[in-house]
């Protein structure tokens, strides 16, 4: 009885083709798409018909959550440290230059300003935990919102504002941010939202 | 294709006999790699830039009495914002006995059949217009930048007299999506003249009438009316 020779094969898949493709897709992604920014707390934004993009530079954006915390972030790292450098001024409190670098590098931030040089202490983990529970307070005792906005205007002209806001939030709370812009004259603003799903407005219309 | 062809030419003998080596490169670690790297992008970026709604405001600066834009009697709509998504609206201005009448407030929703429709019928004008703009537009025999500059000239014309001029109260009760909404209705029905306006008592006290609610009720209203 012959040996049944079973013949070997090599499984060899050459690799080559996929890696091409996958570089290609990686390379789509990395041209094409924006870093999604760290928020404290996670909004839904209304979804419009509007489709108008929102400029790349110089936006300073408002965050409203849902229970009325404001948070804000701007795009610019310099005009950050200059903006709490004017607002601790107003206060009368002095921050170092070492304060103000670690400040400008948050992506977000929201809290009463004598409470920042406690906060810069903190931990990484630990700012975003509390960040959470704070936020800018914009009573009529003591409306800090307005005064970053205010200064925030002084160190960039060009700056545009830009709310967000989750859907659920009440009138009154949003309404109230709407008058602190209007006691600035800041009249020109957009509102944040997400493209509706499906339609657009010249479905609507035929 | 990741091989390479290495020609190492030995003569010997005269004989011209090539040895063939293959390089194969693997290439499965490299496809891991990339693998990984598209999942990180993929979750950690976002390929859509949001939408966003350009609004103006009116300053609070006073205005001088004549100076003031009159809103005429026959094209003003107020549409008021309640709770649970409801919309109440009525045209025109509200007299006295009209604030007792609860049939002065219409109810609506947020649907196309809702205020949609009633708004696209009263600025039907314009929005004929606008359509045979697009049209065009559609076409190719206008630019986009044609159309943008004739479709906010038609806006200015018609304001001028037919088309509605909007006021959004919205209640205390009602939440930033219908505000949005309701924005988002003046943009599809192409009105050109709109405004969000703080709730006056007299609008309070129609949408009681309306609603039975006191919630829509100032205190001071509650008190005086003893409920």
């Amino acid at each position: 009885m012959p040996k049944v020779k079973v013949k070997r094969k090599s499984t060899f898949i050459d690799m080559t083709a996929m890696s091409d493709v996958t570089v290609l897709l990686l390379t789509f992604f990395m041209l094409t798409s924006t870093f999604i920014k760290k928020e404290p707390v996670q909004v839904s934004t209304p979804s419009s018909v509007s489709e108008i993009k929102i400029p790349d530079v110089d936006i300073l954006t408002v965050l409203i959550e849902p229970s009325g915390k404001i948070f804000m972030s701007m795009d610019r790292q310099d005009n950050i440290a200059n903006v709490l450098k004017k607002v601790g001024e107003d206060y009368n409190i002095e921050f170092t230059d070492l304060q103000l670098k670690k400040f400008s590098l948050l992506p977000s931030f929201g809290l009463a300003i004598d409470k920042v040089k406690s906060f810069l202490e903190l931990s990484t983990d630990k700012q975003d935990e509390t960040l959470k529970t704070l936020g800018i307070p914009n009573d009529t005792i003591d409306n800090q919102f307005k005064r970053w906005i205010k200064h925030a205007r002084e160190v960039n002209p060009d700056l545009r504002i830009a709310i967000k806001a989750d859907r659920t939030t009440p009138y009154p709370i949003v309404s109230g941010v709407m008058n602190d812009l209007r006691d600035l004259r800041e009249n020109r603003y957009n509102l944040i939202t997400s493209l509706k799903a499906g339609a657009n407005a010249d479905a609507a219309l035929n | 294709m990741a091989e390479v062809n290495t020609d190492k030419g030995g003569d010997k003998g005269g004989k011209n006999k090539q040895k063939k080596v293959t390089l194969r490169v693997d290439f499965t670690p490299m496809v891991d790699m990339n693998m990984l790297l598209i999942t990180f992008f993929m979750f950690c970026t976002s390929l859509s830039k949001p939408q966003t709604m350009e609004i103006n405001m009116p300053s609070k600066d006073k205005i001088n009495e004549g100076e003031e834009n009159k809103v005429r009697e026959s094209s003003a709509v107020t549409i008021l914002l309640g709770k649970e998504d409801k919309v109440y609206y009525y045209l025109g201005m509200p007299t006295q006995e009209k604030y007792e009448d609860p049939d002065f407030l219409s109810e609506s929703d947020y649907s196309a059949e809702g205020i949609r429709a009633l708004l696209l019928e009263k600025n039907a004008g314009v929005n004929r217009l606008i359509k045979e703009l697009k049209v065009k537009l559609q076409a190719k025999e206008i630019t986009d930048e044609e159309f943008k500059l004739q479709s906010s000239e038609i806006k200015k014309e018609a304001s001028k007299t037919t088309a509605p001029t909007v006021m959004i109260k919205p209640t205390d009760e009602s939440n930033y999506k219908n505000l949005i909404d309701v924005l988002d209705e003046m943009q599809i029905c192409n009105i050109a003249a709109y405004a969000i306006i703080e709730l006056a008592d007299g609008d309070r006290y129609m949408l009681f009438k309306k609603t039975n609610d006191p919630i829509y009720l100032t205190e001071a209203q509650r008190q005086e009316g003893g409920y």
